[in-house]
């Protein structure tokens, strides 16, 4: 451990790669406690300025509570190794507020969208969204103590989920639930990028 | 009220720490970590107090762009403004976000975060 050595080894530093996995779903649906229950840190929220006109930031937003909305978005964090994080992102419930879904699914591995099934209708505009995105999906649905039981297929049929996307029963609120949650998300995201791979391209590659 | 009264309230332009500027000098995404080294700190001294407290966040830990911004309390426009003039003059080191192409390179990443999670 001499001096010098640790001084090049600051000098070029491992290379640390950060991935997301974003947490889609309705208003109040439980994306805050499915990201507390899994990270390392309290949730913590960042916001985004938006002016009315939705054309994003905007230096009018001096203005207080007018022509600018704040949109606020809970994330949380995995540190999985030395050169490796997770960052778990919770959309702005809002549906309005998309422009800033588009933010957060960019580049990520995948994404759950969470279903409350006392409020199943809320789920519409959430799987509208990803029914019309190149990303992999999951849904899990979140049963809550007292919440209505349905069996998958039933709600599979109500919210017409494609055969394609995995559906999952899970509770936000425990660690070992939402592990699974985000193992199904990973496993779906490699089984799509395989079948991509097996469809888009020769297998001539090198 | 419960929080103390800043004279500034919100007078203050979001923008008025980057000086009006709202378009910053690269896309950072934001999930991308930041490593300050503490030659970096040093020099963030001399580049205003927003900075150097940025600087000081990445000392210790790597940080995501969402986390200095939540940290910092300013909007994500604003820090990745910041950040990224930060990353240009040497104060902030970028590090990458999950690679997008390549199969390969996607799937081995996949296989780091489904065994990491595993591991929990």
């Amino acid at each position: 451990m001499d001096f010098a050595s640790s001084e090049r080894a600051g000098a070029q530093p491992r290379e640390i790669t950060s991935a997301k996995i974003v947490i889609a779903g309705g208003f109040g649906v439980g994306k805050t406690t499915m990201v507390g229950a899994v990270s390392e840190i309290e949730p913590l929220t960042t916001e985004a300025l938006m002016t009315s006109a939705g054309q994003g930031i905007d230096d009018a937003s001096n203005v207080p509570g007018k022509d600018t909305t704040t949109v606020a978005m809970d994330f949380g964090r995995i540190t999985m190794a030395e050169d490796l994080i997770l960052y778990l992102f919770g959309t702005p419930g809002q549906t309005r507020f998309w422009f800033m879904w588009d933010e957060l699914i960019r580049g990520a591995v995948g994404a759950a969208v969470l279903v409350d099934t006392r409020r199943i209708s809320d789920a519409f505009a959430p799987l509208d969204y990803f029914e019309n995105r190149h990303l992999p999906y999951l849904v899990a649905l979140n049963c809550f103590d007292g919440a209505p039981r349905y069996e998958p297929e039933e709600v599979r049929e109500a919210l017409a989920i494609a055969p394609h996307v995995p559906l999952i029963m899970c509770d936000a609120r425990h660690r070992d639930s939402v592990k699974q949650v985000l193992v199904g998300v990973v496993e779906h995201a490699m089984a799509t990028l395989v079948a991509e791979q097996g469809r888009g391209y020769p297998a001539t590659v090198g | 009220m419960g929080q103390p009264y800043d004279p500034r309230g919100n007078l203050v332009r979001p923008y008025a720490v980057t000086r009006g500027r709202t378009e910053p000098r690269r896309d950072i995404p934001i999930e991308a970590v930041l490593v300050a080294n503490q030659a970096g700190v040093q020099e963030a001294r001399f580049a205003g107090h927003d900075k150097y407290r940025i600087a000081v966040l990445c000392e210790p830990r790597a940080q995501s762009l969402a986390e200095v911004a939540a940290y910092m309390r300013l909007p994500l426009g604003v820090t990745r403004v910041l950040v990224a003039d930060m990353v240009a003059d040497g104060l902030l080191l970028l590090h990458s976000a999950a690679p997008r192409q390549g199969f390969t390179e996607r799937m081995d990443l996949l296989e780091r975060v489904l065994s990491g999670l595993r591991k929990l």
